[in-house]
């Protein structure tokens, strides 16, 4: 009898994105432009991170048939964010058979004390963390991927930086910890003590890990992936650059060969401008996203 | 030793398989690297991806040429890789397979599945656990390809030569018979490895 839906079918699809780029686009246009530049799959959103945060107002999931025209015109997983603890958003996704949910907190919240209960669903989540505690009890909640936050639309590395920096020390810090010490640390970080046993003996987290918000350029994409991300997603890096196609391509080719600066070189040779971005003065505490969520 | 296509997808779960069997192997992400190998895995992935990192680093030629000597393994995107026609796809396969494949054809993530399957090798008949993810179909076979295992009537899992393609992703489940079967043969028959010029 066939099973459908389980964790590990889900965590599986993960597994099929790693080493690629996962690309914010807004309509079919920019998807296939995501597609031809060899994504591994497009995230469909009705306004990319830099431009929610320069129009605001409240931002939600996309409209269905903005995501259905996406999804006709590519054969990639096609990804779709919902506001974080919207669940009925979550479900209209999983009936249009999105590939992917992003429980994103670039999205305006719809919860602020509960995420949504991820293991009811058949289809898979990705959410977002700032630490190893929040990985964990996204997972715990039964997201099938993390993804760091980062400062989504922001163009600015720093955040993704800090918060991957994060989650590898609070992993190290796990490994050399004997058994006595881990309910404790369990308290500390505020994550499911089952978890914690299972980072402390693996040295890693039990679902794929990937980097988001803020990287811009092909040595964005190797920064991250040599700190330890096992993919990336760009989200504004792309639509909001002077070359869209052009930079598109050297990001996929950049998280490939990441560790080979010569090709580095290469790759990022030609390109035009990246895309402005935010010191993080710039960016009032308030306005922080990644400050949504727990 | 045995090498890894490393340009994109679940390399990483394949190099766990082949140290499991405690065969010898490395990552490929350059074509120049196919002269230090006796056997290949095309991984599972996003096979439009393979396609333009394949083509932009020169990988096309190569790997045909290396499958003339040498076994390969493709598992989902591998197997489309592998293929010889891929309609109505940009994916642009290796023709390594003379079989027609239909990507994503069992559908989208929602319907991917696990299910034991059947699988006769080395004329034994076996059952194994295996999972399918956005898996591609099997819709032509051409004579000389031999069916190894079917799932609901479909072809999953054929060879031809000496090369093996799977619908389905071993490689998730430990499963380590089909890298066995065409790896360890190999290694076996050819215990002195040929070097090339690099």
């Amino acid at each position: 009898m066939a099973e459908k839906g389980s964790f590990e079918i889900k965590v599986g699809l993960a597994e099929m994105l790693k080493g690629g780029v996962i690309m914010d686009v807004m309509n079919a246009d920019q998807a296939k432009i995501a597609e031809d530049a060899g994504a591994v799959a497009v995230m469909a959103l009705e306004r990319i991170p830099a431009l929610i945060r320069e129009e605001g107002g409240i931002a939600r999931a996309s409209n269905p048939e903005m995501i259905r025209a996406i999804q006709s015109v590519v054969s990639l997983p096609v990804m779709a964010k919902v506001r974080i603890g919207h669940f009925a958003e979550a479900q209209i996704l999983e009936a249009m058979e999105v590939d992917f949910v992003d429980e994103s907190e670039v999205l305006t919240p719809a919860d602020e004390h509960n995420h949504i209960w991820k293991h009811d669903y058949k289809v898979p989540f990705v959410c977002g963390c700032r630490n190893l505690g929040e990985a964990l009890r996204r997972i715990g909640e039964g997201a099938a991927l993390i993804r760091t936050k980062g400062e989504a639309g922001s163009g600015n590395i720093v955040e993704a930086v800090r918060h991957m920096r994060q989650v590898q020390s609070d992993m190290k810090k796990l490994t050399v910890m004997g058994q006595d010490e881990l309910m404790a640390a369990a308290k500390e970080m505020g994550a499911p003590f089952a978890l914690v046993q299972q980072v402390a003996k693996l040295g890693k987290l039990p679902v794929p890990n990937f980097a988001a918000g803020g990287i811009a350029t092909p040595a964005d994409a190797s920064l991250m992936m040599q700190l330890g991300a096992e993919t990336v997603f760009v989200g504004s890096g792309i639509f909001m650059s002077d070359d869209p196609a052009p930079r598109a391509k050297a990001i996929v080719d950049a998280v490939t060969y990441y560790k080979d600066s010569a090709k580095l070189v290469e790759i990022s040779s030609g390109l035009q401008s990246a895309m402005k971005g935010l010191d993080m003065s710039e960016i009032p505490e308030g306005e922080r996203l990644q400050e949504r969520g727990w | 030793m045995i090498g890894v296509l490393a340009l994109q997808g679940d390399y990483e779960k394949h190099i766990h398989i082949l140290d499991l069997l405690k065969i010898q192997n490395m990552e490929i992400r350059y074509s120049r690297e196919l002269d230090m190998i006796q056997g290949l895995v095309i991984p599972g992935g996003e096979s439009t991806t393979m396609t333009d990192l394949m083509g932009r680093n020169g990988f096309y030629e190569p790997i045909r040429n290396f499958a003339k000597n040498y076994p390969i393994l493709g598992t989902c995107a591998g197997l489309i890789m592998m293929a010889s026609s891929v309609p109505g796809s940009r994916v642009k396969p290796l023709g390594i397979l003379d079989i027609e494949v239909d990507r994503n054809a069992y559908g989208r993530q929602v319907h991917s599945f696990t299910d034991q399957l059947p699988v006769q090798l080395n004329g034994r008949a076996t059952q194994i656990p295996s999972t399918f993810i956005r898996a591609p179909k099997i819709t032509r076979i051409a004579a000389g390809v031999e069916v190894i295992s079917k799932y609901q009537g479909n072809p999953v899992a054929v060879k031809q030569d000496h090369h093996l393609g799977l619908s389905f992703h071993p490689e998730l489940d430990n499963v380590t018979l089909f890298h066995e079967f065409i790896f360890k043969k190999q290694l076996m028959d050819k215990s002195t490895p040929q070097h090339h010029a690099a």
